[in-house]
């Protein structure tokens, strides 16, 4: 069943194209990686979904989330959705936090606005919410301010946020680039088990092949706001069309074989 | 800490003179600032008059004490209304799209260009002096001020990661107000609130003074400055009282803002841990 459709989706900013006739869908329950170097529109495409496109956006096309035509709704018909049937995932775990609150009441909120839950059930869930992102001590976590947390705990709290109401999409764009490397590994583990746990589709939005294939099975290459291709992983490790996809595996296949390298001179 | 935080230190104390006096004229006076003493007429300052007394032979301390009132509570009162007008107009500017902000913008420029005062002026020209003209004429006119860097403070907070977050959980414009943007804006909120208070104290005085402020025979400390400065030549402390009133308020205020500027907003804290 299709979740998720996106049909020659184009932004424009005044006379310039962003995004350039993207077209792709997404199944429920399946994950999709979007790859692509800083300003090849990822991130927007992943915006448009979710409706947040910044003032001054001209998008034509047509996103159909759950047999809902998302582009043209209004904020109100579209804040239904948000944080209840498409969850997202920020960038900046440091900056997307609101550094006066609580984070509990944080992970409260989503549950407040679609659950309609009272504060003190929402504090109690969002402490649930906490352990089941592996957050250790959560009743003191969620009496937390968002400085008195480390990277990867913060972004822990950013899932529960997005998780908070079992959402059937999840967007994470580019959840790991802020982190330290030992901790990326283990916010994508946690994406990747809570995501197969409830079964929610994800469209996994970065930069890095590696850890787009390691996530997903599908990827979508973008560059300068077009989908230059759109393949499984497999596929496109085994022989990729684009030349700019090709560069990419070419990249990816060198630093492992550098890794590699590094590693066994490190033995010697 | 201790350092860093004089000007605050100094403004406190300043300002919370001030509401004692404020307080005290409910209680106790010198003397009945009101009573009528020919004999009394212009006398120095005494023993039994500490600040002299005026043309009606009326105990300026006691007058001083008890003019406080007009002044604070004007001055108070203007503020609350400038602060909910002000920073209504200026949530609600930064959160509306462009074609509703730019013409805001412009009507709250309009309201800047015009001098707080001549706008009074003109305000009591129309509706007769009165402590309420007053009020209303400083209150409007301050907030245009207010809405302006209230509108800017927004507008930054809007951009910030946090904002957009919350967009994508669902939240809309009236609860991202309350739970993030006001939360974000208190610290610039007292500062606004206690510069304007120095404005507004300053504006009543000199309306006042011009008669355009709390009628007579209520005492405002503009007014007695106005009458005594007639009697310069018999002494030339008279209207210095009056005016060590307002300065030390208005100074009390001043400092009362930059103090509180300086300690809640951390860039231009002196000692960084």
């Amino acid at each position: 069943m299709t979740l998720l459709q996106v049909r020659n989706l184009t932004i424009r900013f005044g006379r310039k194209v962003v995004v350039d006739d993207v077209s792709f869908d997404l199944d429920a329950g399946e994950r999709l990686g979007i790859i692509g170097e800083s300003g090849s529109g990822k991130t927007l495409t992943s915006l448009a979904v979710i409706g947040l496109l910044p003032e001054g956006a001209v998008v034509d096309g047509s996103i159909v989330f759950d047999n809902v035509e998302i582009l043209n709704r209004s904020d109100g018909q579209l804040s239904s959705i948000r944080g209840n049937h498409i969850g997202m995932v920020f960038q900046e775990p440091l900056t997307a936090l609101n550094p006066l609150m609580r984070v509990g009441k944080q992970i409260a909120q989503p549950l407040r606005i679609h659950r309609g839950m009272r504060m003190k059930a929402a504090l109690a869930r969002a402490t649930e919410l906490c352990e089941r992102v592996g957050l250790p001590d959560p009743e003191r976590i969620v009496r937390s301010y968002p400085h008195q947390l480390s990277g990867g705990q913060r972004q822990r709290i950013g899932l529960a946020i997005a998780l908070a109401c079992d959402p059937s999409l999840l967007i994470a764009d580019e959840p790991t680039t802020a982190l330290d490397v030992t901790v990326q590994q283990e916010v994508l583990n946690l994406i990747n088990e809570l995501v197969r746990e409830q079964g929610s589709a994800l469209m996994f939005v970065s930069h890095d092949l590696p850890v787009v294939s390691m996530m997903t099975e599908r990827v979508a290459v973008m560059r300068s706001g077009t989908m230059v291709e759109l393949a499984t992983v497999s596929k496109l490790f085994g022989g990729a069309r684009h030349e700019y996809s090709q560069m990419l595996v070419r990249a990816a296949r060198q630093s492992d074989d550098e890794f590699v390298r590094i590693s066994e001179g490190g033995h010697r | 800490m201790m350092r860093g935080n004089r000007t605050l230190t100094i403004g406190i104390s300043l300002v919370a003179f001030s509401l004692m006096m404020f307080l005290l004229s409910f209680i106790w006076t010198p003397y009945d600032p009101l009573e009528i003493n020919p004999e009394l007429s212009l006398t120095s300052p005494s023993w039994s008059h500490w600040m002299g007394t005026d043309e009606n032979g009326r105990d300026i301390l006691s007058n001083i004490v008890l003019g406080s009132r007009a002044t604070l509570i004007t001055g108070v009162l203007a503020v609350v209304i400038c602060m909910l007008l002000g920073v209504t107009i200026g949530i609600a500017t930064a959160m509306s799209p462009k074609w509703v902000e730019s013409p805001a913008i412009f009507g709250t420029d309009i309201v800047l260009a015009l001098p707080t005062v001549l706008f009074a002026i003109v305000l009591a020209a129309v509706y007769g002096p009165s402590t309420y003209t007053a009020v209303f004429a400083i209150g409007i006119a301050l907030s245009a001020s207010v809405a302006q860097v209230t509108r800017r403070e927004v507008n930054v907070i809007l951009l910030a990661d946090y904002v957009t977050a919350a967009r994508a959980s669902g939240s809309r414009n009236l609860r991202i107000v309350r739970t993030h943007v006001l939360p974000n804006l208190r610290a610039s909120l007292f500062v606004q609130a206690s510069g304007a208070s120095a404005i507004a104290i300053l504006a009543e005085s000199t309306l006042s003074y011009l008669g355009l402020g709390t009628p007579p025979p209520d005492p405002s400390w503009g007014r007695m400055m106005a009458s005594l400065q007639q009697y310069l030549i018999i002494d030339p402390i008279f209207p210095l009282w009056p005016g060590l009133a307002i300065l030390i308020t208005v100074l009390g205020f001043n400092l009362l803002g930059d103090g509180l500027r300086e300690a809640l907003d951390p860039t231009l804290r002196r000692d960084v841990e």
